[in-house]
């Protein structure tokens, strides 16, 4: 049980407090209801790249990371598909340093060129390292591509082309700010030794008077629902052949998605897993197999992947995947499976909550899905499960017709 | 209104009181010692178990991590299949490590699950067969594995770069090839475990929410026997043959967009008086977000999406190793920033608010790598593993407290000339 307190701004802004006096660190976490999905489609990229840019100094505070440095801190942040999470852990002594910054870069940016400048060039090499200088390293862009028509998870939150993140323009930066990051689609999470009280007054006295912003409603393009295989072949100067298999499911906010996330564990997750143990250890087809999704807000991608072993045919790699999907969906799977996944996400669910950092991402989280307190239902979520609804839910989900395969070819 | 152009109070960093949470040492009825930190706040703990099997030792390449992967793989009762079943089904984790002193195996479990686990943890650690199925499936897909690496020059680039500087002959800076992995048997890898992983040789560091008989359940599946049997492990240092050259380009791959580059040089182990120094040192150069290579590479020139200093923690001799991946066209560029900021850290005392921000940055840091059981017996063990005790850590924290800035220039002015340096350049 995750204990927690939870009140609003007068301007909107959600405050969520945890507890934990046995640490003396403190946890300030801001997440941001906005991520690569909210773009638009000729200016991809953009929500990350504005990450970086809030590292570029705030109207009233030159350097954000200096402060922070001094007073014993360190932050980071990320970008999702479907949102952006800012972070800071500190001694606790000095919590009001983590508000007095993240109420500064809630209220304006300094919206400097030269930052921008140098941010657009480290983005560019970022997408260089992760996804063209590497083996493989376009595949989610080509997978995207394949598997949505419509909706915005078509491209990489990265960016769909390197093009859109080179001309960004200041303007630009600055709509988006306006637009998104307003207290009104923010929640501050804040953990550690405080007190509700405490984070409350500092809270008033550092967000309280950030104009409110309005809240917008969400209108993205709904994928329709796909009516046949996606095939794509590609041949690439890697080594391996690999096929990459992904199958459209439901969102995060979905009932049937912990059955969907079980189904990936019972064939992907821990070395005993189905694809492994029978692909990998007993016909040596691949050298390595995972199954796998991103838990997207929006409906998501199932996705198998895996490199052949040398030799081995694409035709009858896929064969062997597609008996183990066969398999899954026509067999009642197991009792003792189905526990097995089950200990799995409650042993992953105890570790995650180990870390107080992770405890206040994750009530962000939950909150920007609808509600804080269903950090505390997840396990009842998963423990409800049957062997039943796996069995229904396996047979949706891996419809030939959902399918969406990329064969990729070593070209040497 | 508040005036937000002005930063709230803090209290310095360095007049926190940090205190290290002291560490159980209990010995098992063989004589193998324990070490715990106990924590009742969550439902989880960490059992690790650490023997001398880290390639220092072996004789042929790569048999030190390859007998420490397979043990995993199937005992005399269960298959590896069975094994990992067992450990997948209590929803825990059993990682193996293998460095260049140490190898490791890691049980994370929910407490709750501890009894049914020992058993199987026994088995692996105890009664491993090495069957050469086993290892003919691991040789292919870790060959594999390789081939795809060496298409990154990030992977090649850290081959070489530990190549120059210790030889390609020592421990350190030996790496796998495909010959090597060819040339693995079943036998050796078995006289490898017989003769490292013994009950005398055995450390164990637990730590967590740990059951009352703890210490009876670890005697039950360890410590009644001399598993094994008795074997000395000599550790005497090895010849380190740097190369003569010193600036490399390699061409590993003609599209690359990016190149990796790696500066580095000797440096001495964490017994010499200079390495705590050098710590703080090295984080004013590249051991943080604000550091000097930060601030001019990537904030202010966008070379990189990072880049950093590190300092290795091997027990031998250790090495200073600046590394980053750049944009093609201006890793020359990069490498020039570089030497400018080892030159003007040689040149110049850095001013008293920088290496006041640095000494809290390092303090906070400290404060918060303690939080928590898993973290606490992970400082202890390394103080363990390397004979080292609580002063060493207490030493370092006034490090960081009281050096000076002419102490840091001297340092710098020991240790930062360029011509001390291997460069290398991987496209």
């Amino acid at each position: 049980m995750i204990h927690y307190n939870k009140f609003t701004l007068a301007n909107g802004l959600r405050v969520i407090v945890h507890e934990d006096h046995t640490t003396p660190m403190a946890v300030v976490n801001v997440m941001y209801d906005v991520g690569a999905r909210d773009e638009d489609p000729n200016k991809t990229g953009f929500a990350h790249l504005f990450e970086h840019l809030m590292f570029g100094g705030s109207v009233n505070i030159p350097d954000y990371d200096e402060p922070l440095q001094m007073a014993g801190g360190e932050n980071n942040a990320f970008t999702t598909s479907d949102l952006t999470n800012y972070y800071i852990t500190l001694p606790a002594e000095n919590i009001e340093t983590a508000f007095w910054l993240e109420s500064d870069r809630m209220l304006s940016l300094a919206f400097d060129e030269k930052s921008l400048d140098v941010q657009r060039k480290v983005v560019s090499e970022e997408f260089k390292e992760h996804y063209i200088n590497k083996p493989y390293g376009d595949v989610w862009h080509k997978m995207r591509d394949l598997a949505y028509s419509t909706h915005p998870y078509k491209w990489m939150t990265i960016g769909k082309d390197l093009s859109h993140i080179e001309d960004a323009k200041l303007e630009d930066v600055k709509a988006f700010f306006f637009k998104y990051y307003r207290p009104v689609n923010a929640i501050l999470v804040v953990g550690g030794p405080v007190t509700p009280e405490q984070v409350k007054t500092l809270a008033e006295k550092w967000f309280g008077d950030i104009p409110s912003g309005e809240k917008l409603p969400r209108k993205l393009p709904v994928e329709p629902k796909q009516t046949a295989a996606h095939k794509l072949e590609v041949k690439a100067s890697v080594p391996l052949d690999a096929l990459y298999k992904c199958y459209h499911m439901p969102g995060r906010v979905e009932k049937q998605y912990y059955a969907v996330d079980l189904i990936s564990d019972i064939l992907g997750g821990g070395a005993s897993s189905r694809l492994n143990q029978v692909l990998v250890k007993e016909k040596k087809l691949f050298s390595n197999i995972d199954c796998y999704h991103f838990g997207t807000l929006d409906a998501g991608l199932l996705t198998i992947e895996g490199k052949l072993v040398k030799g081995v045919k694409m035709k009858d790699a896929e064969k062997a995947v597609q008996i183990e999907i066969d398999k899954i969906q026509q067999e009642i799977i197991p009792e003792r499976e189905l526990q097995k996944v089950k200990n799995r996400v409650e042993s992953m669910l105890a570790f995650e909550d180990m870390e107080l950092l992770n405890r206040a991402n994750n009530l962000a989280f939950y909150e920007l899905m609808g509600d804080a307190e269903l950090m505390n239902k997840e396990f009842s979520n998963y423990e409800a499960i049957t062997t039943e609804d796996l069995h229904r839910e396996a047979q949706q989900l891996f419809d030939e017709k959902n399918s969406n395969t990329i064969y990729y070819y070593a070209d040497k | 209104m508040i005036n937000r152009k002005i930063a709230p109070q803090i209290k310095d960093a360095v007049d926190f009181d940090i205190t290290l949470k002291p560490c159980e040492k209990f010995t098992l009825d063989n004589g193998i010692p324990v070490y715990v930190v106990k924590s009742d706040e969550q439902d989880t703990l960490q059992l690790e178990m650490v023997f001398p099997g880290g390639s220092w030792f072996e004789t042929e390449n790569l048999v030190a991590s390859a007998a420490n992967f397979l043990m995993k793989n199937g005992s005399s009762k269960r298959s590896a299949l069975e094994i990992n079943e067992s450990i997948d089904y209590h929803g825990a984790y059993l990682n193996r490590n293998s460095h260049h002193e140490t190898a490791t195996y890691t049980l994370h479990c929910l407490t709750k699950h501890l009894t049914q686990l020992l058993p199987v943890l026994q088995e692996v650690i105890l009664d491993p067969i090495f069957s050469e199925e086993e290892l003919a499936t691991f040789q292919q897909n870790m060959k594999q594995r390789l081939a795809v690496n060496l298409q990154k020059c990030d992977f090649v680039a850290n081959r070489h770069i530990d190549k120059y500087l210790f030889g390609e002959f020592h421990p350190y800076g030996r790496v796998s090839n495909m010959e090597a992995y060819d040339a693995l048997q079943t036998q050796t890898l078995h006289a490898f475990y017989k003769r490292h992983y013994t009950y005398n040789n055995c450390k164990i560091f637990v730590a967590g929410n740990l059951p009352a008989n703890m210490i009876a359940l670890l005697n039950q599946y360890f410590g009644t026997t001399k598993w094994n049997g008795e074997s000395t492990i000599v550790r005497a240092p090895l010849p380190i043959l740097p190369a003569e050259e010193k600036k490399f380009r390699i061409f590993n791959d003609e599209n690359g967009v990016q190149g990796a580059v790696r500066v580095a040089r000797h440096f001495p182990n964490r017994y010499h008086p200079d390495f705590s120094k050098m710590l703080v040192l090295n984080t004013i150069f590249g051991g943080y977000f604000g550091s000097r290579l930060m601030s001019n590479i990537r904030e202010e020139k966008g070379y990189t999406y990072g880049i950093s200093s590190q300092i290795y923690n091997f027990r031998q001799t250790s090495a200073i190793n600046i590394h980053t991946e750049a944009g093609r066209d201006v890793c020359e560029a990069t490498i020039k920033e570089i030497y400018k900021e080892l030159h003007t850290l040689q040149q110049e005392e850095v001013p008293e608010e920088e290496l006041h921000l640095v000494r809290n940055f390092m303090i906070g840091s400290i404060l918060g790598d303690l939080d928590g059981a898993f973290q606490i017996i992970q400082r202890w063990k390394n103080l363990i593993l390397n004979d080292l005790d609580e002063n060493y850590f207490y030493n370092n924290i006034r490090t960081i407290k009281t050096i000076t800035a002419g102490e840091l220039q001297q340092l710098a002015q020991q240790y930062f000339t360029p011509e001390d340096f291997y460069e290398l350049v991987v496209i």
